[in-house]
């Protein structure tokens, strides 16, 4: 089973990044990029996407933000924070999103436990 | 200085520059956090090259008082100076919040010098060490100066270079809504280590987009 990304970050080093961990990972998913919530949101509403991968610090809505309104438009939506800034306010508002905390630099073997994770929890929703 | 038009930063140079001052910023947050136990928000960083008087005006028309600083310089590959800014009124509270506000007033005074320069010792050192970190390079860092003053005077005092110099300033604004504590982490550095800091920086980007092997199923 394939599955579609959406990656936002309004560092394009940063999604290169994680395209390049990705691409690394699971090769065959696609993968649709935004630099920012808005942009995100309308990505996500002309494409439907499986995955959300989310920097927290953004010019305009930060990632908490754009996590909250991804969940109201998708509540099934699996979604990880990625960031540096790994406050315990910030860390526990992501939980309370239902969304996975991961540290930047975001390194390969988080990535794949995340992704395992979320294969998993996919597969059961399709069962 | 005729060197600044060449030494301009690439659109793929600039983000990796502001991803790597989020990176640091975001460290020293999370440092800053630890010590005063109220979160601390940021906003984006802010990235410019400019002549240094015009740096000096970027932190002072935020603020028309005075402000204290926590200054160190950093030195290896590159240099510079990173400070540690908020208004001279923020400063007996950042000491309050930092000492567990179970002290005196004149205590708190007393204190006043010595627990600006650990508190930013400890908040710059966390933010320079991830920069270094992330570029694979040792930054040597000074012990801290407490300075005060308005903008003008807190960027003024690099001694050799003059007004007219291009400098790279980078800031980011913080902000402890529940100690009413706001001020900026910047870093300015002159010219001659911004050539290096560029290679540094595709260095990076090199590093982070060449393409890994695939990896079917990691068992270790």
């Amino acid at each position: 089973m394939t599955y579609k990304v959406l990656v936002v970050d309004d560092s394009k080093l940063a999604r290169m990044s994680i395209a390049r961990l990705l691409d690394a990972l699971r090769p065959k998913w696609e993968r649709i990029e935004a630099a920012n919530a808005t942009e995100a949101v309308e990505r996500r509403n002309g494409e439907a996407v499986d995955i959300a991968l989310l920097d927290f610090n953004m010019p305009g809505a930060d990632g908490l933000a754009l996590a909250a309104e991804l969940h109201a438009l998708q509540p099934s939506l699996p979604m990880a924070i990625i960031s540096a800034n790994t406050q315990d306010e910030i860390v526990a508002r992501a939980r309370a999103l239902g969304a996975t905390f991961l540290p930047k630099p975001l390194t390969q073997q988080d990535l794949a436990a995340f992704l395992d994770t979320v294969e998993l929890r996919l597969a059961a929703a399709h069962e | 200085m005729s060197g600044a038009v060449a030494l301009a930063l690439t659109e793929m140079e600039r983000d990796a520059l502001t991803e790597l001052v989020n990176l640091g910023v975001s460290k020293a947050a999370v440092s800053l956090r630890g010590l005063i136990g109220h979160e601390v928000s940021l906003s984006v960083p802010r990235i410019a090259i400019i002549p240094r008087r015009d740096a000096a005006l970027m932190i002072g028309e935020h603020h028309a008082t005075r402000l204290v600083a926590v200054s160190q310089v950093f030195d290896g590959d590159f240099s510079g100076r990173a400070l540690l800014i908020f208004p001279e009124t923020n400063s007996l509270e950042l000491v309050r919040a930092v000492t567990g506000g179970a002290l005196p007033l004149e205590d708190i005074v007393a204190l006043e010098q010595e627990a600006l320069a650990e508190t930013g010792n400890i908040i710059l050192n966390n933010c320079l060490s991830t920069i270094a970190n992330t570029l694979q390079r040792t930054l040597r860092m000074s012990l801290p100066d407490v300075i005060r003053g308005d903008g003008g005077e807190l960027f003024e005092f690099s001694g050799i270079a003059d007004a007219d110099d291009a400098v790279l300033v980078m800031y980011i604004n913080f902000v402890v809504n529940a100690r009413n504590i706001t001020g900026y982490i910047a870093m300015l550095m002159d010219l001659p280590a911004l050539r290096t800091l560029k290679e540094l920086l595709n260095d990076l980007v090199d590093r982070a987009t060449t393409a890994i092997p695939f990896i079917s199923h990691v068992t270790d």
